[in-house]
């Protein structure tokens, strides 16, 4: 099927509840996974999959294609999900997620899932390969456009900052970063752990163009794309304020949801939780 | 990944399973409390690979450097030279794939005093898949000069590795796991660096193992011996400071060599073994392991008979070499 679209924040906003759930199916399925980080970016990328890219389900090498590269690599969970939904592979693969022999693999690797472009889960990798992407189109003077999201503890890596170099020194105004700053990650509070503050102020000393947004508001998250777009001779850098485990009452802002399955009655529970 | 538990690969009936990072956990809290002057660095998996006990039990001596691992394996090198002896840790694949250069030149090339420790080796990660399961660790810290390696196969004698590797002066590589793994040792065991112990003793083919290869080896050698072939099961926790003496003295008795890990069957023990012999008593060999492959996503039961690193495959090659 041709690439769904949606126009509305209120339909975004219900696909992205209807994903929540496909997040949680294929983590309760495989009794394995990581639902917390893979919540907090969800909404982001229903407006990047739904609104703002040109995606192709039925060919997705297709060249006139935008690129879209999860960095934090473990919340792949969310891009399943999307990809699924929006026909690049069927559902019934959601549940084989984590499980030998799977297409779904527990971090993406993109010999294995139609549309992912490059394989992460490394910390820190996801960010140069869209540099990179980035730059093979610009040389051949491609329109299309890379989008890509980071987490907030992996941008503790140093090659994050070798990337945030590269991509202002090359003009690179086709790419566009969104910082999941959800504030935790494994060992706990991201402040706690290495504080990586003051987010936005080091990516503008870095030379990026920089707008800070509610990571889970579909008008902010549109208008900064949309923003993203007017941006010309740098990179643009949505610094996205999100809640780890988001629509999950009893996940949210819980550091100990990382990377733990939820039993049956906890999966029960949050599915009435996110409930049409 | 975090926080997830397995019953472990080959539990039985009978059989204690023995989690190799918490004995690893529990010993750095030991050595804190005798008073060893020592450190710990962890980027980000204080809760997997267990530092966090050493973290509650003394704050001041333990840096979590958050989600970056070439610098805490550099900063661990600096911190050597002040006379503190660091623990490193984080998973195999990022301490000795991300910071491979970090290890070879900071701590290998300055010949410092620094214990890396990593968890989460092998095809026995499972769930997390190829990215994530480390299979040249072994390699990959052999090669480096001055490097010890250390690979144990339970929980009694992952304590005492780790204590070796405090008392020892100079780098040293201990590879442990997620997984849960069969105790193999009784109480009396002693470990020392640099020799090879005999688990069962045969006549007609030597199977040598390190970590959960040993495991493997011991139950192959029932299934062989139900054929009438007897098996010799070496176990090898010391890859680099091999046990030179040890496997050819008893590889010149036996007919045939076959070697297990959860690594890939080229620069771990398979290499260590297949050098040797090659050089000093060819014989015929054959080294059970991941086959030139990544890992990918499943339990850990499931990907060692994917793989084909099972007793069955054990078993057959020796057969095989016979
Ligand atoms: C190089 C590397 N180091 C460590 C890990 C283990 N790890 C997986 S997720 C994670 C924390 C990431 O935190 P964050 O980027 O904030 O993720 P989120 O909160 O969005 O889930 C760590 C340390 C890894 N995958 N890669
Ligand atoms: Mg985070």
């Amino acid at each position: 099927m041709p690439q769904q679209k949606l126009e509305s924040v209120e339909d975004l906003a219900a696909k992205a509840k209807a994903l929540r759930r496909d997040v949680l199916l294929q983590v309760y399925k495989a009794q394995s996974g990581h639902p917390g980080g893979s919540l907090s970016w969800i909404d982001i990328g229903v407006a990047l999959y739904y609104h703002e890219m040109a995606v192709f389900p039925e060919d997705p090498a297709n060249p006139a294609r935008d690129r879209f590269v999860l960095s934090k690599g473990h919340a792949c969970p969310a891009q399943y999900a999307l990809l699924a939904d929006q026909g690049f592979f069927p559902k019934a693969w959601l549940e084989t997620f984590r499980q030998y022999p799977t297409k779904l693999q527990g971090h993406a690797e993109n010999h294995y899932t139609p549309g992912v472009e490059v394989t992460t889960g490394s910390l820190g990798q996801g960010l140069p390969q869209a540099v990179g992407i980035a730059l093979g189109l610009k040389v051949q003077k491609a329109a299309q456009r890379v989008y890509c999201v980071i987490g907030d503890g992996e941008s503790q890596e140093g090659v994050i900052w070798e990337a945030a170099m590269a991509a202002p020194h090359h003009k690179l105004d086709n790419l566009c970063v969104f910082h999941d700053l959800n504030g935790l990650q494994i060992d706990g509070d991201v402040k706690k752990v290495m504080n990586i503050n003051p987010v936005p102020d080091k990516w503008r000393a870095f030379g990026w163009a920089v707008k800070e947004i509610d990571g889970h508001d579909f008008t902010q998250i549109l208008e900064a794309l949309a923003w993203a777009r007017t941006v010309k001779g740098q990179p643009a850098m949505i610094c996205a304020r999100t809640v780890k485990g988001k629509g999950v009452s009893f996940m949210e802002n819980q550091a100990g949801w990382h990377g733990v399955a939820p039993k049956t009655e906890d999966y029960e529970k949050a599915l009435a939780e996110l409930a049409d | 990944m975090a926080g997830m538990e397995t019953a472990g690969v080959g539990g039985k009936v009978g059989v204690v399973m023995d989690s190799l990072r918490d004995a690893y956990g529990d010993t750095l809290v030991e050595l804190g409390n005798e008073g060893a002057n020592i450190v710990v660095f962890d980027a980000d998996l204080a809760g997997s690979t267990r530092t966090s006990k050493f973290a509650k039990a003394f704050p001041d001596r333990f840096f979590n450097m958050g989600a970056a691992e070439q610098g805490m394996v550099a900063a661990a090198a600096g911190a050597s030279t002040t006379g503190v002896v660091p623990f490193v840790s984080t998973f195999a694949m990022f301490a000795t794939g991300r910071a491979y250069e970090f290890v070879r030149q900071a701590v290998g090339v300055g010949h410092q005093n620094v214990k890396i420790v990593a968890t989460h080796a092998g095809l026995t990660v499972g769930e997390d898949g190829g990215t994530h399961q480390c299979l040249e660790d072994l390699a990959l810290m052999r090669m480096i000069p001055g490097m010890t390696v250390l690979s144990p196969a339970d929980a009694l004698e992952t304590k005492q590795a780790i204590r070796a590797a405090y008392a020892h002066k100079g780098p040293v590589y201990v590879r442990l796991t997620r997984d849960k793994f069969p105790r193999i040792h009784a109480e009396d065991y002693r470990f020392q660096i640099g020799k090879a112990v005999m688990m069962r003793p045969g006549t007609d083919v030597l199977l040598v193992g390190c970590g959960l290869g040993t495991s493997i080896c011991l139950a192959a050698a029932d299934l062989l011996a139900a054929e009438g072939i007897e098996a010799t099961v070496l176990h090898c926790p010391t890859i680099k400071l091999f046990d030179r003496e040890t496997l050819l003295r008893l590889a010149k008795a036996h007919r045939a060599v076959v070697t297990c890990e959860e690594h890939q069957a080229h620069g771990g023990l398979g290499g260590v073994v297949a050098e040797l012999l090659s050089e000093a008593h060819p014989m015929p060999l054959r080294r059970v392991g991941v086959q030139d492959q990544f890992g990918q996503s499943g339990k850990p039961e499931k990907l060692l008979e994917a793989y084909g690193v099972t007793p069955q495959a054990v078993a057959a090659a020796a057969k095989a070499a016979l």
